[in-house]
């Protein structure tokens, strides 16, 4: 089968696609009609319907990295790492978002962009992590090794995760700094926990439709690889036939 | 134990040759030193409050000269291709992992001993203190249990010297802050709060190098 | 100047099959460079390989030596498999490669010592005087390996190959940019091993060389192996054509 011959086949990426579309546009409805105003933060507190599942999907996307990094290892099986990396790399664009929205909510409620808190920190240590996952990916120019390395970065990375948050959240309670925030404030009324809920689940499926994708992408580039040695072989083979 | 055995020969060969090239120590000691000056100049190390401010800087020094160390230990190692020739020793790989880790961390003390009295000189704290070694100690374990892994799998790749901070700032940063922490307690005299960033250091240490144990082959493999 | 003959005979078992090599596969980023490769050296046997620059011989002799794993294929060498028993066939073999793999800061002695002690070379202060006798380096035994010259650091290299009597020696090239004092100490050890039941499977650019020391010659291009034949009456003009083909 040529590469790209299973784009039209399966039905997974269209279902997942339809799914999320829908659930993103009803969550998005509630967010913005169906819930109410924060009564202490205003409507800058919608933001955090979109924060807070990112977040949760940022670290859902390691979390897979961290169990297909193992599997790789374990299996050699060059298709762990393409789930692998497609995970990483849409986790990296939700981590960047993570932190911009979170940058954009704190400004209004802590008049700052940026606070030192473990999860806030926590998730940018997260995003470096991401970062040097990638850049070892690229500058190891043997595939087999990149992912090797790749895999090991993520399962370092991962498990480093818990341990950094509870550092970083020891260094802030055991040194004396300003209050910091705090999320929700009294108790959320039921609307706004349905509303989150919908959104979580928006966020969830939106998430498997892109790392689906870029699955098949992944999965399509690995195959043009392996042509591109079958063809150079193939070649090499021909040119010697020539001249000999 | 034979494998111990071959552990300690790895030591002693990267001992000896250090001692006969002097390559790796004296660039990491300068560098140390120099860092530690050049704070002084970036924040206020001679008031009140230069206990945290200095711990910070005498940690920043450690970090920088341990990549300067690491990177260079590993540049040495290859260039003369005999890291090929280790990975020929019938032994475990994680093995060469141990003794590499370990003559890493003995240079890195070296630097230490020399840095920490100029330290307390320079800046009148109170460095002499039991509790200050064994936070160094661990804090240089857990440096130097990712750096060394961490810089022969950067030494793969075609940027060596920025890949090896990269991969090593994030995932090191507990040791960081607890060190910085713990050291800042030791120096202030407070030691009550003091055993749990040990703990958490101890358990750094312990499933991180566990972790580079059982991965070095797969780190060294071609 | 000789030592006392200490060369052990390797045990000879005919049916023994010293290195099993199936549908060897390698690849580097966009090229093959051991294309389902097979290879088979029976105990005793001394073969040279053959083959223009870019065809594997170096990738071939890495994956033997178990620095290098093959993405397919299986090989097994003195039985043990290299996936599960690295550790015991590295034990068994002894590698000289383009590189020396020995370290400028320490005395040949001490180089010795410590790949003596790695490779758990029994009696071993006795062994290292036999080894540097036969190199014939006794006399810079104690000067800092940086100082030697190429056919020193060859014969210092090709020491630390034999220090453990490995019963196979898988030699890269051996003899490039040797003079001719180190050659002959090179060919006295072949000759020793090969005499002793050893295996032996080198690489050279020289025919005569190679033809001298081996019984079956191979030939290798683009990954595989393009001929296998007993080195009395190869045909040397074949070889050296294919030797001249482009590699890649």
């Amino acid at each position: 089968m040529s590469p790209g011959g299973r784009f039209g086949n399966s039905s997974t990426g269209p279902a997942l696609a339809v799914g999320a579309g829908l659930t993103m546009i009803i969550a998005l409805y509630m967010m913005f009609l169906y819930a109410p105003t924060d009564s202490v933060q205003g409507p800058v507190q919608r933001v955090f319907y979109l924060h807070l599942p990112m977040a949760w999907i940022a670290y859902l996307a390691f979390f897979i990295v961290f169990v297909a990094s193992i599997a790789y290892l374990v299996t050699r099986s060059r298709r762990w790492d393409q789930l692998a990396r497609s995970s990483a790399e849409v986790g990296l664009v939700f981590t960047t978002l993570v932190i911009i929205t979170g940058s954009l909510w704190g400004r209004p409620i802590w008049g700052t962009f940026w606070e030192w808190d473990a999860r806030l920190t926590t998730t940018l240590i997260l995003w470096f992590i991401y970062l040097g996952y990638f850049m070892i990916r690229s500058y190891i120019p043997d595939q087999e090794r990149s992912m090797r390395y790749a895999a090991i970065i993520g399962i370092i990375g991962f498990i480093d995760v818990p341990i950094i948050h509870m550092s970083v959240r020891w260094w802030r309670t055991l040194h004396p700094e300003p209050i910091v925030t705090q999320s929700g404030g009294p108790a959320m009324p039921d609307s706004m926990i349905y509303t989150m809920g919908v959104a979580l689940l928006a966020m969830t499926l939106f998430f498997a439709s892109l790392v689906y994708q870029k699955l098949l992408v992944e999965q399509a580039r690995d195959e043009l690889s392996d042509y591109q040695v079958v063809e150079s072989d193939r070649q090499a083979d021909a040119a010697e036939r020539v001249t000999a | 134990m034979r494998s111990l055995d071959k552990v300690f020969a790895i030591v002693w060969k990267d001992l000896l040759t250090e001692v006969r090239t002097r390559e790796l120590v004296v660039g990491m000691l300068v560098f140390a030193m120099l860092t530690i000056v050049t704070f002084n100049f970036s924040f206020d190390l001679t008031g009140i409050e230069r206990a945290p401010s200095g711990a910070g800087a005498l940690w920043v020094a450690f970090i920088f000269a341990s990549l300067l160390g690491l990177g260079r230990a590993v540049a040495l190692e290859r260039d003369r291709g005999s890291f090929d020739g280790l990975l020929l020793v019938p032994v475990d790989r994680g093995m060469i992992y141990l003794g590499k880790l370990l003559g890493n961390v003995i240079f890195i003390a070296v630097v230490q001993l020399v840095t920490v009295p100029v330290f307390g000189a320079l800046f009148d704290l109170p460095v002499y203190q039991p509790a200050l070694f064994l936070i160094l100690l661990l804090g240089t374990l857990g440096i130097a249990g990712l750096g060394t892994l961490f810089s022969v799998m950067a030494a793969s790749t075609r940027a060596r010297e920025v890949m090896l901070p990269v991969l090593l700032f994030p995932v090191a940063l507990p040791v960081v802050i607890s060190t910085v922490r713990a050291t800042t307690l030791v120096l202030t005299d407070q030691m009550e709060d003091l055993v749990q960033w040990v703990n958490l250091l101890a358990a750094f240490d312990a499933i991180f190098l566990t972790i580079a144990f059982l991965v070095f082959d797969r780190v060294v493999e071609d | 100047m000789t030592a006392p003959d200490e060369s052990a005979a390797f045990s000879q078992d005919d049916a023994t099959v010293r290195i099993a090599g199936h549908e060897l596969t390698k690849r580097y980023e966009r090229r093959s460079v051991l294309r389902k490769l097979n290879l088979q050296l029976d105990a005793g046997e001394s073969v040279v390989l053959f083959g223009p620059n870019g065809a594997g011989k170096t990738t071939l002799l890495r994956v033997l030596s178990t620095l290098t794993r093959p993405q397919h294929g299986t090989l097994q060498i003195n039985g043990l498999d290299s996936d599960s028993d690295g550790i015991r066939i590295r034990g068994q073999i002894g590698v000289l490669a383009h590189q020396p793999y020995v370290y400028d800061s320490l005395t040949a002695r001490e180089n010795l010592q410590f790949f003596g002690r790695m490779f758990d070379v029994p009696d071993l202060k006795r062994r290292i005087e036999y080894v540097l006798a036969e190199v014939e380096l006794l006399e810079r035994a104690d000067d800092q390996v940086g100082t030697f010259s190429r056919g020193m650091l060859q014969r210092i290299a090709l020491a630390r190959a034999i220090l453990h009597q490995p019963s196979i020696l898988l030699f890269d090239e051996p003899d490039t940019g040797l003079d001719v004092a180190s050659v002959r100490v090179l060919e006295r050890i072949l000759a020793e091993h090969c005499a002793a039941g050893g295996t032996l499977l080198m690489t050279t650019h020289d025919l005569d060389f190679g033809l001298r020391a081996a019984s079956r010659v191979l030939v290798m291009a683009r990954g595989r192996i393009e001929l296998d034949h007993p080195a009395c009456g190869v045909d040397r003009a074949q070889i050296e054509s294919m030797m001249g083909a482009p590699g890649a």
